[in-house]
């Protein structure tokens, strides 16, 4: 298996993982980012950004790719949309390995890993992936004219993109597993008053029905424990975000919610290792707050390879 | 036009040419969304190790995609991108929704080369 040696590897391609890339490779430090999602991470979801200083109005996708031309012009290489699947931080020399394939090794390593959209974990949901199951209302959303569809979830994203699919669809049936909702009233009022959404509420989706496509869902009432089943020509899952942190979750500090600890610096309990972005315990997430997140972590970490 | 570093097919004469004219051909259509962005990097990256294979793109809501949105092996498909992998002509493989580079690298190692 060929090994190949970088200076730094930043894990992550969202804001936080690009901005400390072009940092890196500006201090002419050999770097490499890989990641495991879209580059850009959260941030190509946001159809508008207007509060990032300096952009008067640009999609959050323009940003990213932006940042991801940087970041290759200032000499980082980018492995994408690969797997993880082996990883030592302990030693000196910190170790990565991608689809059982390729080896990285390096000095520092830099975690900015953000966060994924949580699966529902209900039977047959990777089954039924892009067969009638999509996180992605704009991305699949025209696919569903005048049909009926499920959107699970009770938070901003749940209710904000039900409240789009509305152009498309016929009906929409909001299934959440609480009697109250986690998103703004704005949100909360919005997905109310439309007369095409409808709602299920302290009910959980536990399974996938159909053969080649979804034909329907089971759904359990959380409060009686009955079950029943709809049928639906698909389902948007929006059940909020948790933090990639699984591939080190034994070795970093991690809060009660899973999110790594960092000191000031964005150091962790590991020498050589920082991280940086919404992977780390913090209050704000913005694209404005994990830009500033990957500098202080390239910074300390080019001191760290300094001394 | 996608905003890719891909090679993009423009028209169905295209289309035609570049499946008859090489032995393998990947084609992702698909927008500029956040299950299709992540397909084309692993394209862009696999663009130098499989050099007989030719990547291309191919944006879903030009005309002449009906091409491959109205394609045999895309039946059924309701997610973004469509990815299909032709040899000598034929569709040998067809994906829907996000894939990541394992998988691809898999389908093309199993169909392509």
């Amino acid at each position: 298996m060929n090994v190949k040696h970088y200076d730094a590897i930043v894990l992550g391609a969202g804001a936080a993982g690009l901005t400390a890339g072009i940092y890196l490779a500006r201090a002419n430090l050999k770097t490499l980012i890989i990641n495991e999602g879209s580059i850009g991470g959260q941030m190509v979801l946001t159809h508008a950004v207007a509060n990032y200083p300096g952009v008067l109005e640009a999609s959050g996708r323009d940003i990213s790719l932006i940042m991801k031309k940087q970041a290759k012009e200032f000499g980082c290489d980018i492995e994408s949309n690969v797997e993880i699947t082996k990883l030592d931080l302990n030693s000196n020399k910190k170790m990565i390995e991608i689809d059982d394939d390729e080896v990285f090794t390096s000095d520092v390593v830099i975690l900015a890993t953000g966060g994924k959209p949580r699966k529902l974990g209900a039977k047959n949901e990777d089954k039924f992936k892009g067969f009638g199951i999509s996180y992605c209302a704009t991305c699949d959303g025209d696919f569903y004219t005048d049909k009926d569809v499920i959107v699970v979830g009770g938070g901003n994203s749940a209710l904000e993109e039900a409240v789009s699919l509305t152009k498309w669809v016929r009906s929409i049936t909001i299934v959440h597993q609480f009697d109250n909702f986690q998103a703004t009233d704005h949100a909360i009022e919005q997905a109310k008053k439309n007369d095409k959404i409808s709602f299920i509420l302290e009910s959980e989706i536990t399974e996938y029905l159909g053969e080649q496509q979804v034909e329907g869902v089971k759904i359990q009432n959380q409060k009686t424990g009955e079950f029943s089943e709809l049928k639906t020509d698909g389902v948007f899952v929006y059940v909020g975000y948790i933090p990639n942190t699984d591939n080190f979750k034994d070795i970093i500090d991690l809060s009660e919610r899973q999110e790594i600890l960092t000191d000031a610096n964005m150091q962790t309990n590991i020498k050589g290792v920082f991280s940086a972005g919404d992977v780390r315990i913090k209050k704000i997430r913005q694209i404005t707050t994990a830009v500033s997140d990957g500098t202080i972590a390239a910074l300390n970490a080019i001191e760290y390879l300094q001394n | 036009m996608l905003g890719t570093n891909l090679e993009h097919i423009k028209s169905v004469e295209e289309f035609n040419e570049v499946i008859e004219s090489n032995e393998n051909v990947m084609i992702c259509c698909g927008r500029m969304g956040p299950m299709c962005l992540p397909v084309y990097d692993v394209m862009e990256n696999l663009e130098e190790k499989y050099e007989n294979v030719k990547f291309y793109d191919m944006e879903f809501d030009a005309p002449h995609a009906h091409v491959l949105r109205n394609h045999e092996s895309a039946s059924g498909f309701m997610g973004l991108p469509f990815t299909f992998y032709f040899k000598n002509g034929k569709a040998v493989k067809a994906t829907t929704s996000i894939q990541n580079k394992k998988q691809i690298k898999t389908i093309i190692e199993e169909h392509l080369v």
